[in-house]
């Protein structure tokens, strides 16, 4: 590791300093309890199997989205229909286990394939209006989720609906859900799917051609045209196979412990969960579940925190808020690098003398 | 000039800039100005002078260093402090806007008022001209910035700083963008503003013009100040020794030259610039294998045009262009240059690399396809890693490894990468743009052997610069691009002078022409 990127690690660790050090003033200023409040966010999660069960859980959506955003960012292409593809995915996961009566083994297996089929066709779209419209796939995308909301909104009243209970489908047949994995806890199968989804991200951006194109294009379209690149391909195919992970992280979670019945109404927003991931990722989605785990304990710290004192959930939001902000600040400590390369610069300086 | 009628208006005393890269632009440098005098700040590309005179103009904080204005010592905030302080500056680039007038770009930010709130624009015409007449400018106020030519247009620049009561100037490279004959008006109207009291700072790196025109001049190499001298007890001769370290080779031995068959043609090749503008006007011209063809011209008479098109970077253009015989109007970026066509383009950091990207990365994209660094799917890192290693000590390039961020190298660093990316294919055509533009002189000279050396291998070479020096010591034959043509064009460089070339370059002299001429 060279001395930027160091820096760049350590700056990172000081904007997640700042960030709960600000949080814990402001428990102290709405608390009756700070110091039990900020003890409960911090242990929480670790005072019982069932809490730590809970990170693992939550950090399986988030390596999916997270995944999927990385490789779409690192080409440059700002799609944020990722909420609305996971939404999709998880719709047709449950339409394919409730309605294609298909044996144990296989149904799950068709589920999720039909499911990321789903979410690479939908997050495909704002490319394809971008190659032929040039409408920016930032605007479109964030239409689309409402789209994409509501459609499945529409689906899930008229066929899937189980009238005994209201807005939520029938009950997924047991013989699809993804088994679990730790016992007394509800991580599932889906952990694996995504730890080598996250791997095979890093795989296609970092040692293939068409992920080589990617990252040029990404960082200087101008220069990947020069070079020869495709970049209408680019463009399609990294929004392509944002949308497969975005689908395919819906599905998964849908057919997970946790939901017993279709019952999503609202987008979920890991989609923009996933853009936080990306961010602390630096675009690496080998880097996913280490950023995912990060925010995931943080989250599960928080709902305890929540439910065991006075503080409410919302506190990591603005936790999150801060560190995404001075994470993407490029002149956050600026003046600090420049003193760490100038200092560098003046040591090669001398050598050079002495040589 | 003694000691007594000395009178210091400027000091920079031991300045050292680091650039957030890493590079050590200044390394105590220390500069004084008398009142009243023109003084050149002369190095090379990458000497270091812009990055001082940014200092004194506020827009680079040093890391050491004082400044020291009429005798007290002071700190340059930002361009608005130094404005404030009576420094005035006309950067390299002009920072106009073109759809304002002249008397609208001179006023802009210090306009006077009418109620506080408008602008009074005849009070604005009225102060324009009289600066203008003050300091015996011949402008038309009233003119649109977009519509006047660039000699002109330097002047609103020097005029902006004096209405801005400047009284200190730094014309950074003023001369650069100019023609022979532009550059010595604008020598004229430097002297006369000598003799009004104000003191220059003229930075360059052509050492005839500081002869023609300066009193004092300090020299830069490589980030650190050689001293200053008086320029009238200084020959060229030596000037150029500091500037440069040893004596500069400004003649290269090469080979004659052996054409052999045609491998790019041009044909009736106009270019429009999407406003209208006929940008290349009805061109046709053969390159052939063995030669090196170079096109001198003034900025924005085409050049771009014409690269973009060969290069399939714009594809609306009307006529003929022929690869290798191939009619390439329908082949992509790509598709040409399979034909086994180089390119280095003229702005490294727009279009010629991924500054964030690392070096291994910029040196494959024009051939990552190429079985021997991939298969179907997966790159062959190992390869791939192998090859950038042989390129980087081939090329020279001063690097850590190969995993370093190209934006983090210096200028000439990033030259010599994009050279072995665009070298290493072995290509049949090259087109060199700009190739050693702001690199320092040690890189400048291998790249332009190497573009000899290709030329003895057969390799056809398309030359554009703006560097008179390399065009003529470089060129087999050259031609003069104004308005979209060649006004001139010579097959023996040897009986064409600097100032014949210059007059071509401007338009006051054409060659004999017939309809649709092709330059063989």
């Amino acid at each position: 590791m060279n001395n930027a990127k160091r820096f760049d690690l350590l700056r990172m660790l000081f904007a997640i300093l700042v960030a709960l050090l600000i949080s814990f003033v402001l428990i102290f200023f709405i608390s009756e309890e700070p110091l039990t409040a900020i003890f409960t966010l911090i242990t929480g999660p670790f005072r019982s199997k069932r809490n730590l069960g809970n990170v693992v859980e939550s950090m399986i959506p988030l390596i999916f989205t997270g995944t999927g955003v990385c490789i779409m960012f690192s080409a440059n292409q700002i799609n944020l229909a990722t909420d609305g593809g996971f939404h999709l995915g998880g719709l047709v996961a449950a339409f394919v286990v409730l309605k294609f009566g298909l044996p144990g083994g296989l149904s799950p297996i068709v589920a999720l394939f039909l499911a990321a089929t789903a979410g690479a066709m939908f997050c495909t779209i704002p490319a394809l209006m971008k190659v032929k419209t040039s409408s920016p796939e930032l605007v479109s995308s964030l239409m689309l989720n409402y789209i994409s909301q509501w459609f499945c909104t529409f689906i899930l009243m008229h066929f899937l609906q189980d009238p005994s209970v209201g807005s939520a489908s029938h009950k997924l047949p047991e013989n699809s859900a993804l088994p679990v994995i730790v016992g007394g806890t509800n991580i599932h199968v889906g952990l694996i799917i995504a730890l080598v989804v996250a791997v095979l991200g890093y795989v296609f951006l970092y040692k293939t051609k068409t992920g080589y194109e990617l990252r040029l294009t990404g960082e200087n379209e101008a220069f990947a045209r020069y070079s020869g690149i495709n970049i209408v391909k680019v463009i399609l195919v990294s929004q392509m196979v944002g949308g497969i992970i975005a689908g395919l992280g819906g599905g998964v979670e849908l057919l997970g412990p946790i939901y017993p019945r279709f019952s999503w109404m609202a987008l979920l927003g890991y989609g923009w969960d996933a853009i936080i991931i990306c961010t602390l990722a630096k675009k690496n989605p080998l880097y996913t579940p280490l950023a995912a785990l990060f925010l995931a304990y943080l989250r599960t710290g928080a709902s305890i925190m929540a439910r065991y004192t006075d503080v409410t959930l919302e506190i990591v939001q603005i936790t999150q808020g801060i560190i995404i902000m001075l994470v993407v600040a490029e002149q956050f400590l600026s003046g600090m690098k420049h003193r760490m390369i100038a200092k560098e610069a003046r040591a090669s300086l001398k050598e050079e003398e002495v040589a | 000039m003694t000691c007594l009628e000395k009178n210091i208006i400027l000091q920079m005393n031991h300045i050292m800039k680091i650039y957030s890269n890493g590079v050590v632009a200044n390394e105590d440098v220390s500069i004084e100005l008398e009142k009243g005098e023109i003084h050149a700040l002369l190095g090379e590309n990458g000497a270091g002078k812009s990055t001082l005179m940014k200092v004194l103009f506020g827009i680079e904080s040093p890391d050491e260093g004082q400044i020291v204005l009429n005798g007290q010592e002071t700190t340059i905030k930002s361009p608005q402090d130094a404005i404030s302080k009576g420094i005035g500056m006309v950067h390299q680039h002009f920072m106009l806007v073109p759809s304002l007038t002249v008397a609208e770009n001179i006023i802009l930010g210090v306009e006077p008022k009418k109620k506080g709130v408008f602008i009074d624009m005849d009070k604005a015409v009225f102060a324009a001209e009289e600066i203008a007449k003050k300091y015996n400018f011949d402008i038309d106020v009233k003119e649109k910035v977009e519509e006047i030519p660039v000699g002109i247009k330097q002047k609103v620049e020097i005029l902006k700083a004096l209405y801005r009561g400047a009284d200190i100037l730094i014309l950074d490279e003023p001369t650069a963008v100019l023609t022979p004959q532009e550059t010595d008006e604008l020598f004229v109207q430097l002297k006369k503003l000598k003799d009004n009291g104000h003191t220059i700072i003229f930075i360059s790196h052509k050492l005839d013009e500081i002869k023609k025109i300066c009193d004092r001049a300090t020299i830069m190499r490589s980030g650190k100040s050689m001293g200053t001298y008086e320029v009238k007890d200084i020959t060229t001769e030596d000037m150029s020794r500091l500037m440069v370290g040893r004596d500069v080779i400004l003649t290269f031995e090469k080979e004659p030259a052996k054409p052999s068959k045609v491998l790019l043609k041009v044909r009736n090749l106009s270019v429009n610039n999407g406003q209208g503008v006929l940008k290349v006007d009805d061109l046709s011209f053969d390159l052939r294998g063995g030669e090196i063809l170079g096109i001198a011209g003034v900025e924005g008479n085409g050049q771009t045009e014409l690269i973009d098109s060969l290069t399939g970077l714009n594809k609306s253009y009307r006529g003929k262009i022929y690869i290798k015989d191939t009619d390439i109007e329908k082949s992509s970026i790509k598709g040409i240059r399979d034909l086994k066509l180089g390119h280095i383009p003229e702005d490294r950091m727009t279009s010629g690399c991924a500054g964030n990207l690392g070096i291994l990365e910029n040196l494959f994209s024009n051939q990552y396809n190429d079985p021997e660094y991939s298969g179907k799917m997966l790159l062959k890192t190992k390869r791939i890693q192998e090859r950038s290693n042989e390129l980087i000590k081939e090329y020279l390039v001063k690097c850590k490894s190969f995993r370093q961020n190209v934006g983090m190298l210096s200028g000439g660093n990033i030259q010599k990468v994009i050279v072995a990316r665009e070298f290493s294919t072995s290509p049949d055509i090259i087109i060199a743009n700009q190739p050693t533009r702001g690199v320092d002189v040690g890189a400048a000279e291998f790249i332009r052997r190497r573009l000899l050396e290709f030329r003895d291998a057969g390799c056809a070479v398309l030359l554009i610069s703006a560097d008179l020096n390399e065009v003529f010591s470089l060129s087999d034959r050259l031609a003069a691009m104004y308005k979209g043509k060649f006004a001139g064009m010579f097959t023996d460089v040897s009986a064409v002078t600097e100032e014949e070339l210059g007059q071509y370059m401007l338009g006051l002299k054409h060659q004999e022409e017939q309809e649709g001429m092709i330059y063989e």
